[in-house]
């Protein structure tokens, strides 16, 4: 008999004028020691679908239809007490973020203990014996002392391990994750997925993990449920879905992951998610304002040069210059990016890739070192005037749309804003004109200047970001994590953006992302970047199939392998 | 620990210095203090005398540092209208605004914290909208206007309770004298202390309220609740303690407004307190009163600051450690 089995599953949010259907009769069951995958992009529905499994869906929404079996016994009726027992007790889950998915006023030891008292008729010494086991379980060293302290005194990867252990405590017979490590580096995902997988196989334990990722689908999962808009699209066994996908939108899915091991000219896509976007004015950039001879310095050779760039930050502040402590972010970091290149930087969080980014930009002052920008050191740029003429060449692209722009300006004004106090443009019936040509040509359509960013997709708003990056009619572009935020149809219309842009108008650029798939198919050069210094520059190709610093090789192992995933139709596109 | 502590002892001084150097300012800079002191028919030359022995031709940061060393050891001077030390007008004083602030104080947090709970917990209930609606008329009325309606209602129509004073009171010890301990002292306190805390008691219910809310929504709430903990622990145990720093800054910080600026609230009930002494003294122009009740309020508010500080450590563990 299955663990879970979830039949015609329907679940509705009622709104004050429609309903809206999140999840549209939707079957689907995991069996003891088994992993089911529910994949999907945002809005699918698959988070709602284990919320629902639960019981925690948020207000206003409710099981419209359909039946939810743990062991055979219908679950999803149960009167508000019952449920809560289940929860913990028979049904436990894993939460996406662990830096907040703990109190962060209770010891872990308490958190732990309560939970497994409530559940499990045991004393408080015997629950706290349990504790230490559950913790050494999941793989912490040191279980007895660590059990004492609090949530911050544990790193990322430490911290999930700690919501693994609380949603084991009472042996249950489910496990749901969702998104157990979207918030997690590619080293600690590693790990964390081999810990999931063991513990579901030596305590038989059947999962549920609800991903957006492709990779972690074909790594840990047996069976797998890609859905849809609410509606279950295909389902069925691992190798079966992803070697051989029957559905449209399963196969589109499929072809918009990056592919990490070769390389090709443009990412496939599929216009099955969300309108592609495209420019629906052509602007011939040879003569349009956005192509216009800029007058920029020429320069032979690189366009920026990095030599023994150093940053720290102090981390203490005290009168006694010997009792300062700092962090050093940026460690005698040298390289150069040369004209019309995109030069790709890789690492985990923490690595000082986005540092790089912004002292380039000026966003920080350097504690050592120099930026060339062509023949301009930027670091002894005293001169207001000096900088503004710097900053107009370089512009950039931040990692979250959603916090990038400001919500209470019209589009229209954001991207005006860098030409009007540049003054690029002479009078506002031009500047207005320039505004509806960017917009269109980033694919948005100049009507949408007139909204606001909240009417706006976390790609679309991508997009604005990428015209107001290009309102000053720069030549140096810095990407950072552009794509992290977005699903993968929508990342991989905006990389196919950047590509066309760059070849359009000669731009060089800086690509940061911490996705080694994405960084190999955008980028000519790479620099591999480990705790503040630069492990290795080197050739696209030549990094990935001759990485020569131990650590890079390291990296390449920890990408989740994506031969299961058929390419059928990539080689047809 | 220590050293924030110490830290916060060093700033808290400083302050304390700061508001001397205002008060002795206003002491010895507005208007004669010899012309407060003496009548009208007194000869030059007595004045200038009486300016020698009172030190105040010396320069002035002689005359700061007296003031200051004479403050730290309570003595703030004679008062020009009672010709009574300052000090010991306070100490008569002061157990009846103490008494009456800690009062209300203790009224605004046992009915707020349990109306802001229920408040932030049942969102849509009826009974959370009207206290919202309630405290709404908490806010917008003035203290004097709620303090005259409740004399009206509860002294002059119904009779129930004293309109005005302590009623009667206990001696106890050499100066304190307390309402606590007798039927009219408990019943004149009724209506000055909800007068008093009706602000304090909607603003601290707003707040938790507030406070609640965002709480509720975080994920290690739903983590809780997805643990299958019973509700009792949620809403206790991981929701309130996670909204108790932001409260307890504004309730320390409210309990010093309490204290000090129970002026309005003495006055309309006749309440013989720190604050009618002040009102008067700010009538007369008694210099050395005004300057020694700025040095109390003050004093009470870093006192209290001191304390909330401390109070986080306890809370927050996120604190206790130095960051990496």
């Amino acid at each position: 008999m299955n663990v879970l089995d979830i039949k015609d599953l329907t679940v509705e949010f009622p709104g004050r004028k429609s309903v809206f259907v999140a999840v549209d009769d939707v079957d689907m069951s995991v069996d003891a020691g088994k992993i089911l995958g529910v994949v999907g992009e945002s809005g699918a529905g698959k988070s709602t679908v284990g919320n629902a499994v639960i019981g925690l869906l948020q207000e206003p929404g409710r099981i419209a239809g359909g039946e939810v079996f743990l062991h055979g016994k219908r679950i999803d009726n149960l009167p508000y007490k019952e449920k809560r027992l289940l929860r913990g007790r028979k049904i436990g889950m894993i939460f996406q973020d662990p830096l907040t998915s703990l109190d962060p006023l209770q010891t872990v030891e308490s958190q732990l203990v309560e939970t497994i008292r409530t559940h499990l008729p045991l004393s408080a010494k015997d629950a706290q014996k349990r504790a230490v086991e559950l913790i050494d379980a999941v793989g912490i060293p040191n279980p007895g002392e660590r059990i004492k302290q609090y949530p911050h005194q544990f790193s990322g990867g430490m911290r999930q391990r700690v919501v693994i252990a609380l949603a084991l405590c009472a042996e249950p017979e489910l496990v749901i994750a969702d998104e157990p490590t979207t918030a997690l580096d590619v080293s600690i995902q590693a790990q964390i997925l081999e810990l999931m997988k063991k513990l579901c196989e030596e305590r038989n334990v059947a999962m549920l993990v609800i991903t957006h990722d492709m990779g972690v689908i074909a790594d840990i999962t047996d069976h797998v449920a890609v859905m849809y808009h609410g509606d279950l699209v295909e389902y069925g066994e691992t190798t079966q879905v992803l070697g051989a996908p029957q559905h449209p939108y399963t196969q589109s899915l499929i072809s918009a992951v990056p592919r990490p091991d070769v390389k090709v000219e443009r990412f496939p896509v599929v216009n099955y998610i969300e309108k592609a976007g495209t420019p629906q004015k052509h602007i011939d950039i040879s003569t349009h304002w956005l192509g216009k001879s800029r007058d920029y310095e020429k320069i032979s050779g690189p366009l920026v040069q990095i030599r023994d760039l150093d940053m720290r930050f102090e981390v203490r502040g005290s009168v006694f210059p010997s009792r300062r402590k700092y962090f050093q972010a940026v460690k005698k970091v040298s390289f150069d990016i040369q004209q019309g290149e995109t030069f790709g930087l890789v690492g985990e969080s923490g690595s000082g890739k986005s540092t790089i980014a912004r002292l380039i930009t000026g966003l920080y002052d350097p504690t050592g070192g120099s930026i060339l920008f062509g023949k301009t050191e930027l670091t002894s740029l005293k001169n207001r005037k000096d900088v503004l003429a710097m900053r107009r060449q370089m512009q950039m692209i931040f990692q979250d749309p959603y916090s990038s722009l400001n919500a209470r300006m019209r589009v229209r004004d954001i991207i005006a804003e860098p030409i009007k106090f540049h003054k690029l443009a002479s009078g506002n019936a031009e500047v207005r004109q320039i505004v509806d040509d960017l917009l269109d040509h980033v694919g948005l359509g100049a009507q949408a200047g007139q909204k606001f960013p909240h009417e706006f997709s976390g790609g679309q708003r991508q997009r604005i970001s990428i015209a107001r990056a290009l309102a000053t009619r720069p030549r140096f572009l810095i990407c950072d994590e552009p794509t992290s935020a977005l699903d993968v149809s929508i990342q991989a219309q905006i990389l196919n953006l950047l590509k066309d842009l760059q070849e359009e108008l000669g731009l060089t650029m800086l690509f940061i992302s911490h996705d080694l798939a994405v960084i190999r198919q955008m980028c000519n050069r790479i620099g591999v970047m480990r705790n503040g210094e630069l492990c290795e520059v080197s050739d696209c190709d030549d990094l990935f199939e001759r990485p020569q610093h131990p650590y890079t090789r390291e990296l390449l192992d920890l990408m989740p392998s994506m031969e299961l995933l058929s390419r059928a139709n990539l080689e047809t596109s | 620990m220590i050293g924030f502590a110490t830290r916060r002892l060093i700033q808290a001084l400083i302050v304390m210095l700061v508001v001397a150097l205002l008060a002795f300012t206003m002491f010895r800079f507005v208007g004669d203090p010899i012309n407060q002191m003496v009548g009208i028919e007194t000869s030059i030359e007595e004045r200038e005398a009486l300016r020698e022995r009172l030190g105040l031709n010396d320069p002035i940061p002689v005359q700061f540092l007296r003031f200051v060393t004479k403050a730290a050891q309570f003595d703030f001077g004679t008062s020009y209208q009672f010709r009574q030390p300052v000090s010991e007008l306070f100490a008569k004083r002061i157990p009846a605004t103490l008494e009456l602030s800690l009062t209300s104080a203790l009224f605004a947090l046992v009915v707020g914290i349990p109306m802001g709970i229920y408040a932030g917990l049942n969102r849509e209930s009826p009974i959370s909208k009207l206290f919202l609606s309630v405290s709404l008329v908490g806010i917008s009325l003035p203290t004097f206007f709620i303090g005259i309606l409740l004399i009206f209602l509860f002294s002059v129509t119904l009779q129930w309770l004293p309109s005005f004073g302590r009623g009667d009171t206990v001696q106890i010890g050499s100066w304190w004298t307390t309402g606590f301990l007798t039927a009219s002292g408990l019943k004149a306190l009724i209506l000055p202390s909800i007068t008093l805390g009706l602000y304090q008691m909607t603003l601290i219910m707003r707040l938790i309220r507030a406070e609640m809310l965002e709480v509720i929504r975080t994920d290690y709430i739903k983590f809780a609740r997805a643990r299958g903990l019973p509700d009792r622990l949620v809403h206790f145990r991981h929701a309130l303690k996670n909204t108790l720093v932001p409260v307890i800054t504004i309730t320390g910080l409210q309990l010093g407004a309490i204290i000090a600026f129970a002026t309005i609230t003495e006055t309309v009930f006749n309440w013989p307190g720190m604050g009618l002494l002040f009102l008067q003294a700010v009538q007369n122009v008694d210099i050395p009163i005004m300057s020694a009740y700025l040095l109390l309020t003050a004093f009470l508010f870093v006192a209290i600051n001191f304390i909330v500080d401390i109070l986080y450590f306890y809370i927050d563990p996120r604190l206790r450690v130095g960051r990496p």
